[in-house]
């Protein structure tokens, strides 16, 4: 039992490394050769990553790279074809992993310790602790903001309520956990900048409080971790930032492990502890975020070029070349190109509404 | 056919657009109903024989070319003129909004009644208060039926079967075991909501429509069970002699110990019928209760976000298959208490009674109310069935009527005639959610 | 032995007769998504106007065969012709004004012009059931048993052909015409059909006239073939061509048929071997079955679910 990654990848061109990273000593996720196929597409192939207890970590790619399958499986709404995906509630967890394995039970709440390949999409959320949003945001819309925050936290309601025969005369236990679960959401709607419009309708808002929203009803579920499905797609550049802001007190107030999806390299690269590349639902890199912006194989991925060709691309901005999916060459105008070689500093974003699949 | 899709003419003569139009339909009315209308078959010595009934068929070309060239010239082709039923009627929204004053208004109306009636009707107020528990059977039955369609969005063509089971329990109930009618209320609720289980468990997980075709046919296979099962049933037949229900033990007769003797009033057929009116007018007010009651309890909620979106309360941890098993229950237990009260109020059941049209007129009555409001199964039932009973003098064309009325109020209101959602809690202020935001429940 | 051929032949029959019906329910929810309740009442007007067509014409079995062949294949088409202005007149008065409406408001139409229907046919044609002599009569025996001889009447010959012919024809005009593929192309997208210039409306109504004019086949097959028909022959077949639609898998025209054929072998082998009460009984229950564990049918398309 150790607590490398399963099959690191060396971060490149990067500074000889001093100390151990957060998600080298800490998992609280570990996906171990994940594979998803759909018929005869392969979203994802034998990947396997670890999230950092405390990070936010981000999963990054083209489109079709096969990141929103990896949430899919994650939180239980694919069954994976292959793979294991541990939650580890505690560090101690993974003790005895390969002994609890063999039970065949799908989790072990003394341990901490949940196979999420086990688990259905529910129990991920409400035992598991793992919440998530939606690259096409899905929120109820036709109740208002207190009211999603409140069917988020159903479980621990419904349990206040008595399974709903106390609640039906007014227990005063019920009472009292309405009051909190009410105090919760408002807690999460000043945070989320929400609060002024508590009694709307969720679909009256705009698309930009829509998905925070979002992310305060998953927050109302007491994560562990969250996963938040391009949480900036569509978002303007102020939002953009306050987003930043919003997911570094989850990370740091709150003590959440973040696992995000996004497309916008300034979210990515500014607020990321880890950040994980895929293409092709294969993992390409790594590791911290400076680390993998200057590996040769993500630029390529985000070029669309050969590994010999990156130098050669880098060196003379390209004009030529041809569109993605197709093969290895693409149009890319000078803009872009500009962009992609420093893949970071300035950000830009990338297809906001592109789909990970 | 063009003419029938025009625009709106801002400059051709709408006069001779709507002519075209108008004409249009009648030769189109005149085609559909050249055999159907013109040609009468009626069973005769040797065989069929045919009745030639042309002038009817004239008749009703005529009327439809006239009509139309008259809606034509007013509404729809009129510049600036309503383009459709909703911008002619009245708008019944606005009941949604004083429902405050209206709902205890209705309410005083509701327990008043028989005595509004026998002072303003003393010779039919037995006709009218017969109607009333008529009107608030099929408001119970929308109330039970609101909560399973209207509120978790799950689409129920078989709610009759429910009903069915409420009053088969009672009347077997009293029959075999000789229990009687407040025993047996209780146990008609319980068996209903059992079976709802029961149906529910295998086909909650089903999409929208397949779940609405096979509660269909669930309600089928149980009216055809009741047909067919002669030693408990009695078959088409029924079972009759279904007793009545008592006041505290005290019988609706004539006899001595009656409850008329007891209480030394005059014998009048009319007790028990008022008797009839507050047991429905109890029952409905309490199916009311706890749905209003369960609305703003988790389960409630779970419902209606269940409606929202079905994918998005598994990522919050919902337990959906129990969610949407406690909304079938629910709605399913209280359908069999209307029909162990159909049963005592009959005093006679047969599967007839509990065809798919009962289902439909059930289902209309929700939707036509407008989904998840109360208030507006009050005024669909109002509308529907005491309608329905207005038109008794219509004899033979009062179905009709029913079905054309079913299509044009949907074509009016398509969201229903109260079509505002009350949020459940609120911070600062409740403000009513409009319906076009509300989902249906696509039932994924 | 001869029994059960007996039983397979006749099941057969009933079952093209659903299948061709079932056409109609998966066309229309295919395109608009709707179940189409009043559907069944459209097969049974289709069987009234031929119904009413032969007792006018004066057709009996009388006639020499040729001729009745050409009469009736004369009422056919005048029943698929007037059946289908139906179709289109009910789907332009009670779907069209609700089209992109709520789900819920268009389903509840279609059970009212279902109620108007049957209730219209019931005040001009009355109540009474319309027994008409049989018109096709004889047959051959194909299986000469100890005390049981396999035979295919007339009727059922007739039945079986026609339907196989329709089948051909309407997977030509689907797979091959420019209609169909304006269907198909409506069916896969209807915003972007309409973006590429299919007219949307026309191609819905399209859709009705020809479910339409199907269930007026199956309408006139169920009146040779029982030789009685009454107002109400609309619901309960309605019911079990929509089971068989969903049975072969909603959308899928030859899965339409199948299930057709497989309810009908259903409920007649329920009946010659078990109960005729309980035969609905059986299709349902196998319907349920179908739905439970293979949701999408048996030719359907599987769905995935899109988070």
């Amino acid at each position: 039992m150790s607590l490398q990654p399963v099959s690191p990848t060396p971060a490149s061109a990067g500074a000889p490394r001093q100390t151990l990273r957060n998600w080298e000593t800490d998992v609280v996720v570990r996906v171990e050769h994940l594979t998803m196929r759909f018929g005869g597409l392969v979203a994802v192939d034998n990947l396997s990553f670890d999230v950092g207890r405390g990070d936010i970590t981000s999963l990054i790619g083209p489109n079709g790279a096969g990141k929103t399958t990896v949430f899919n499986c994650l939180t239980g709404f694919y069954k994976p074809t292959e793979g294991r995906m541990i939650m580890a509630h505690t560090p101690s967890a993974f003790a005895n992993l390969e002994a609890r394995t063999q039970e065949g039970r799908r989790y072990f709440a003394d341990d901490g310790l949940y196979l999420l390949e086990r688990m259905p999409d529910m129990e991920i959320a409400a035992i598991g602790k793992v919440a998530r949003t939606f690259q096409n945001i899905r929120l109820f819309g036709g109740m208002t903001l207190l009211e999603n925050l409140m069917v988020a936290q159903h479980n621990a309601l419904i349990v206040a309520s008595g399974y709903t025969f106390g609640g039906i005369f007014g227990l005063p236990s019920y009472r009292k956990g309405e009051r909190e679960a009410i105090e919760l959401a408002k807690y999460w709607l000043e945070k989320t900048n929400l609060i002024d419009r508590a009694d709307d309708p969720a679909a009256d808002l705009p698309y930009g409080d829509q998905r925070r929203l979002e992310i305060a009803r998953a927050m109302c579920t007491r994560p562990k971790v969250l996963c938040l499905d391009e949480p900036a797609a569509g978002l303007n550049p102020k939002e953009s930032s306050e987003l930043n802001t919003l997911l570094r007190q989850i990370r740091d107030d709150e003590g959440i492990s973040v696992l995000l999806i996004e497309h916008d390299m300034s979210v990515v690269m500014e607020i990321s502890d880890h950040v994980v590349v895929l293409d092709y639902g294969r993992k390409i890199s790594d590791g911290a975020p400076q680390d993998v912006r200057s590996d040769p194989k993500v630029i390529a991925a985000y070029l669309g070029v050969d590994d010999e060709e990156v130098d050669a691309v880098e060196a003379e901005v390209g004009q030529e070349t041809a569109e993605r999916g197709g093969g290895h060459v693409r149009v890319v105008d000078a803009e872009a190109a500009q962009t992609l070689k420093e893949i970071s500093s300035r950000g830009v974003a990338k297809d906001p509404k592109g789909d990970g699949r | 056919m063009a003419a029938l899709n025009a625009a709106p003419a801002a400059e051709e003569n709408i006069v001779v657009a709507s002519l075209k139009d108008a004409i249009l339909a009648g030769v189109l009315a005149l085609i559909l109903f050249s055999i159907i209308v013109g040609l009468r078959t009626d069973a005769g010595a040797g065989g069929l024989q045919i009745t030639t009934e042309w002038d009817r068929v004239l008749w009703m070309a005529a009327v439809t070319a006239v009509g139309r060239f008259l809606l034509n010239i007013f509404f729809w082709k009129r510049a600036g003129g309503p383009k459709g039923l909703s911008d002619v009627l009245p708008d019944f929204n606005r009941a949604g909004h004083v429902s405050r004053f209206l709902g205890p208004l209705m309410l005083g109306i509701a327990v008043t009644l028989p005595f509004i009636v026998m002072v303003l009707v003393p010779g039919q107020s037995r006709y009218y208060v017969d109607l009333g528990v008529l009107v608030l059977t099929y408001v119970m039955l929308g109330w039970g039926l609101n909560i399973v369609v209207g509120l978790a969005g799950l689409l129920d063509l078989g709610y009759v079967a429910f009903y069915a089971v409420g009053a088969y329990s009672y009347a077997l109930l009293s029959q075999y075991f000789d229990l009687g009618f407040w025993v047996c209320l209780p146990l008609a609720g319980i068996l209903a909501a059992f079976w709802g289980i029961i149906l529910g468990f295998p086909v909650l997980r089903l999409r929208g429509d397949y779940l609405a075709i096979v509660t269909l046919a669930f309600g089928e296979i149980i009216r055809i069970v009741l047909l067919n099962w002669f030693e408990l049933t009695n078959g088409p037949n029924g079972i009759t002699q279904i007793p009545r229900p008592t006041f505290f033990g005290l019988d609706f007769t004539r006899d001595e110990g009656g409850f008329a003797d007891f209480f030394g009033l005059e014998y009048a057929a009319i007790h028990r019928i008022i008797f009839l009116y507050y047991i429905i007018l109890a029952l409905a007010l309490i199916t009311n209760w706890v749905t209003l009651r369960l609305r703003k309890l988790p389960i409630g909620r779970a419902w209606e976000a269940l409606r929202e979106d079905e994918i998005a309360c598994r990522s919050l941890g919902i337990n959906t298959t129990n969610t949407k098993l406690s909304a079938f229950a629910i709605g399913a237990m209280f359908g069999g208490f209307a029909g162990a009260f159909f049963a005592t109020r009959q005093g006679f059941i047969s599967p007839e009674s509990f065809t798919f049209l009962e289902s439909a007129i059930i289902l209309a009555i929700v939707v036509l109310g407008g989904l998840g409001s109360q208030m507006g199964v009050v005024f669909a039932s109002l509308v529907m069935i005491g309608g329905f009973e207005m038109f008794r003098n219509l004899e033979e064309f009062r179905v009709l009527v029913f079905g054309l009325l079913m299509v044009l109020i949907m074509i009016w209101k398509p969201r229903g005639l109260v079509s505002t959602r009350n949020p459940t809690v609120f911070l600062k202020e409740r403000k009513a959610v409009s319906a076009d935001l509300v989902s249906q429940g696509e039932g994924h | 032995m001869e029994y059960f051929v007996q039983q397979l032949i006749n099941g057969l029959t009933l079952g093209s007769i659903y299948g061709l019906i079932a056409i109609g329910y998966t066309m229309v929810y295919g395109i608009i998504g709707m179940i189409n309740f009043a559907h069944g009442d459209i097969f049974m007007v289709g069987s009234f106007i031929a119904m009413i067509l032969i007792v006018a014409l004066g057709i009996t079995a009388g006639a020499g065969f040729i001729v009745l062949i050409l009469a009736l294949m004369l009422v056919l088409l005048m029943a698929m012709l007037f059946t289908s202005a139906w179709g289109w007149t009910v789907e332009r008065i009670a779907y069209r004004p609700l089209r992109g409406s709520f789900r819920l408001a268009p389903l509840i139409t279609a059970i009212g012009m279902s109620i108007v229907l049957q209730n219209f046919v019931q005040i001009v044609q009355g109540a009474r059931v319309k027994p008409l002599p049989p018109l096709v009569s004889g047959g051959y025996t194909i299986m000469d048993g100890n005390n049981f001889d396999v035979q295919i009447s007339n009727i059922q010959i007739l039945i079986l052909v026609t339907t196989v012919v329709l089948m051909g024809v309407f997977t030509y005009i689907i797979n091959k015409t420019a209609l169909g593929r304006s269907l198909r192309a409506c069916e896969q997208d209807r915003k972007m059909a309409s973006l590429v210039g299919i007219n949307v409306d026309r191609t819905i109504s399209l859709t009705f006239v020809l479910g339409a004019a199907l269930a007026a086949v199956a309408g006139f097959m169920y009146l040779l073939y029982y030789g009685v028909i009454d107002f109400y022959i609309g619901f309960i077949a309605g019911v079990k061509a929509f089971t068989a639609a969903v049975l072969g898998g909603i959308g899928s025209l030859p899965g339409a048929m199948l299930g057709g054929i497989l309810i009908g072998l259903i409920e007649t082998f329920w009946s010659g071997y078990f109960s005729v009460e309980y035969k609905d009984v059986a299709a349902f229950f196998i319907l349920a079955a179908v739905l439970i564990f293979m949701p999408s049918g048996l030719l359907g398309k599987p769905e995935v679910e899109k988070v």
